[in-house]
């Protein structure tokens, strides 16, 4: 079909696309702070006006992987000249790395422990809500449920409420079962978070799939759960990819809870990555470092299904 | 070679009964098409022999078991769906190998029968293409061949060319027929359009309200109609139904309309063959369009009536005719009658007519 646009219609359309720039321009400002900074020399992170312009380096990432201390005299030469290139930057501004006393091994900071808790925690969370939330959708979609909009309602009630309001219960609870500091019990709570989340949103998805494709599926000498598998899921992929998304990112930026529950073991990045605030005085490039790693997997998913997100954006106002 | 055969089958949705005590016998080979308004329950029925639904009372019996307590899986039906139902994730090839695929055949297998299939219905070049990529009369294509793929013993069609437009829906109409022939499986086939189970089946099926109004061929419904809604149901122009007295009048039968001061005159006959009584107390009339014939002069037999309305149609004129308090519309010649308004002469072929009881609507089942 040929556009047939006037003037006006075309300055229009230029003045959203600037709108757009704009509010993308505001939007992008703190993450490039954040990463730009991890990359700063120490003494220009907290410069006033901030710097723009700099040689990036990537000690901010050797330090935060290390456990580091403060240098009292400066180091002898030989020591220097010898140290891989990665203590040099350590040494250049002014610290150590803590080595164990006797086989002298270097060792590493709490960060990459709590990155792993995040990612196992985060995906395992996703998975069992998205899952769970997929069959129970799929059961309100297509079979008569007694008192279906009751439970419905029910299953979104559990997100009425801020979940902060429960933390002190939760961690009484969670004491007398044992699971404080365990990846189970948060891997069990992200997935009460997101689960009511998950169920409204696939069955809004499962809603939009015809039945007639399972019954053909049916007819043509399927089980149920066969037809479920062959047809819905597939159908319902674009659904499933932006309902994970958005648990994922929940369960990854948790932080409340995360910070209450757990303390070592099962400690997730986000409550640790401030925690580092106050350990000497504030390293900002090392915290910025920590948190711009932090910040890619979840932009990698989200990347990695954007042909879904978008489908899902738009579903149902597409559909013939 | 599948006989159908449905007993007594009853089917609520809450309190609403959509299916009212059914019987239905179906033969081999035989095409049988399920006409009714919507929400008349040929859905239902259609689905429940397939088992895509439950009935709460009766009995279902393919090839002479009794099959309703049987998942759809195991009742060996196709079925093609108004929406076609083709799934998008799979290519046109996948989607007719779906079914084959649920009985553990061997690829080559499965590749011989889907090519077969696509071979009668020429749907060969589509293959590797994806559902989206196709028209709407090749998606029925595709449709129906995912339902002959596994040579079912029956196949049910609910509403399978409702969703394309007239023409491409009379070619369908046309291949469909073509493919019975040739394939003559037994077909159940669903439609709302009297043209197209007229111009189908073998026999047709008319339900309204759950009910099953009558059983019988083409000709049979349209020539002798159970009762005034399959009278009104079949047919286009709808035929005409008019209340009228029968009396008899200088040794000949006058049926007068509510309102008219003068009768039709009907063969002496006519009386004696309706039931006692009802000729004084009213009948309904039933004549279709071209069952009465229009002049332009005064003849024999023929009353004057006034033309109010005419519907020029190309082939042939539909004409209003006013007589006493009823209108009857009559099929003439194009151009016959000039303008609304004129008065012409009009006489209702006694051999055409119909005549129904007012009350319970049945036929009379007088034929003159």
């Amino acid at each position: 079909m040929a556009a047939v646009r006037t003037s006006t219609e075309r300055a229009l359309n230029r003045l959203a696309i600037v709108c757009v720039l704009i509010v993308t321009l505001i939007f992008l400002a703190p993450i490039y702070w954040i990463a730009s900074t991890a990359f700063k020399p120490r003494e220009l992170a907290t410069s006033v006006p901030p710097t723009v312009l700099f040689e990036p380096e990537i000690t901010p990432f050797v330090k935060l992987f290390v456990r580091r201390s403060q240098l009292r005299e400066p180091v002898a030469p030989e020591v220097y000249d010898e140290a891989p290139w990665w203590e040099k930057l350590v040494y250049d501004d002014g610290e150590r790395l803590v080595r164990s006393g006797r086989t002298g091994e270097v060792q590493l900071s709490g960060y990459p422990d709590r990155f792993l808790n995040s990612l196992i925690v985060a995906t395992i969370s996703t998975i069992l809500a998205v899952g769970m939330g997929t069959f129970t959708a799929y059961g309100f979609s297509r079979f008569k449920v007694k008192g279906e909009s009751d439970l419905l309602f029910f299953i979104l009630s559990t997100r009425m409420l801020p979940p902060i309001v429960v933390a002190i219960p939760m961690f009484l609870m969670y004491r007398a079962v044992g699971l404080n500091d365990t990846h189970a019990g948060l891997i069990i709570l992200y997935t009460a978070f997101n689960l009511s989340f998950s169920v409204w949103l696939m069955k809004g998805f499962i809603d939009e799939i015809p039945r007639e494709y399972e019954e053909a599926a049916l007819v043509d000498g399927y089980t149920r759960m066969q037809a479920f598998f062959k047809i819905v899921l597939p159908e319902a992929a674009t659904g499933i990819a932006a309902t994970a998304v958005f648990c994922f990112i929940t369960a990854w930026n948790e932080y409340a809870f995360a910070l209450i529950l757990t303390n070592r073991e099962a400690q997730t990045a986000p409550p640790f990555i401030p925690s580092q605030v106050g350990s000497g005085l504030p390293d900002w490039t090392v915290i910025a470092a920590g948190t711009f790693l932090f910040l890619l997997p979840v932009a990698i998913f989200t990347f990695l299904l954007r042909n879904h997100l978008l489908r899902g954006m738009s579903f149902g106002a597409i559909r013939k | 070679m599948t006989q159908i055969e449905l007993r007594g089958v009853e089917k609520f949705f809450g309190e609403v009964q959509v299916i009212r005590n059914l019987d239905l016998f179906i033969d081999h080979n035989e095409f049988i098409v399920m006409l009714g308004p919507s929400g008349c329950g040929k859905t239902t029925t259609l689905r429940a022999i397939a088992g895509l639904e439950t009935i709460d009372r009766g009995d279902i019996l393919i090839d002479g078991k009794v099959v309703q307590h049987l998942k759809a899986a195991d009742r060996d039906i196709a079925f093609v769906f108004q929406s076609f139902s083709l799934y998008p994730h799979m290519t046109v090839y996948e989607n007719i190998a779906f079914p084959l695929r649920a009985t553990r055949q061997s690829k080559a297998q499965v590749d011989l029968a889907v090519r077969q299939v696509a071979e009668i219905l020429q749907i060969t070049p589509l293959l590797s293409r994806r559902p989206s990529a196709l028209s709407g009369g090749d998606m029925q294509r595709v449709a129906i061949g995912r339902a002959l793929v596994r040579s079912p013993k029956a196949l049910l069609m609910d509403e399978p060319i409702g969703a394309l437009d007239a023409k491409l829906r009379e070619e369908m109409r046309a291949e469909i027929k073509r493919l019975h022939m040739k394939q003559g499986s037994t077909t159940i086939y669903v439609t709302h359009d009297q043209v197209e189970a007229m111009s189908l089946a073998d026999r047709v099926v008319i339900m309204h309200e759950g009910v099953l109004q009558q059983v019988g061929t083409p000709e049979e419904v349209y020539s002798r109609p159970a009762n005034l809604f399959v009278a009104q149901f079949v047919g286009s122009p709808v035929m005409n139904i008019a209340e009228a007295h029968v009396a008899e009048e200088h040794g000949e039968a006058r049926v007068r309309m509510a309102g008219a001061e003068q009768g039709f005159s009907f063969p002496r006959d006519l009386l004696g063959r309706l039931p006692a009584g009802s000729a004084g107390n009213g009948i309904a009339l039933g004549i279709r369009p071209e069952g009465i014939a229009v002049e332009r002069e005064p003849r024999e037999g023929f009353l004057p009536v006034e033309a109010r309305i005419i519907e020029p149609l190309g082939s042939h004129d539909i004409v209003d005719l006013q007589v006493g308090s009823q209108m009857l519309r009559a099929r003439t010649k194009s151009g016959f009658v000039p303008r609304p308004g004129e008065r012409v002469w009009a006489r209702i072929d006694p051999v055409q007519a119909h005549f129904f009881d007012t009350q319970s609507g049945r036929s009379l089942g007088v034929r003159l």
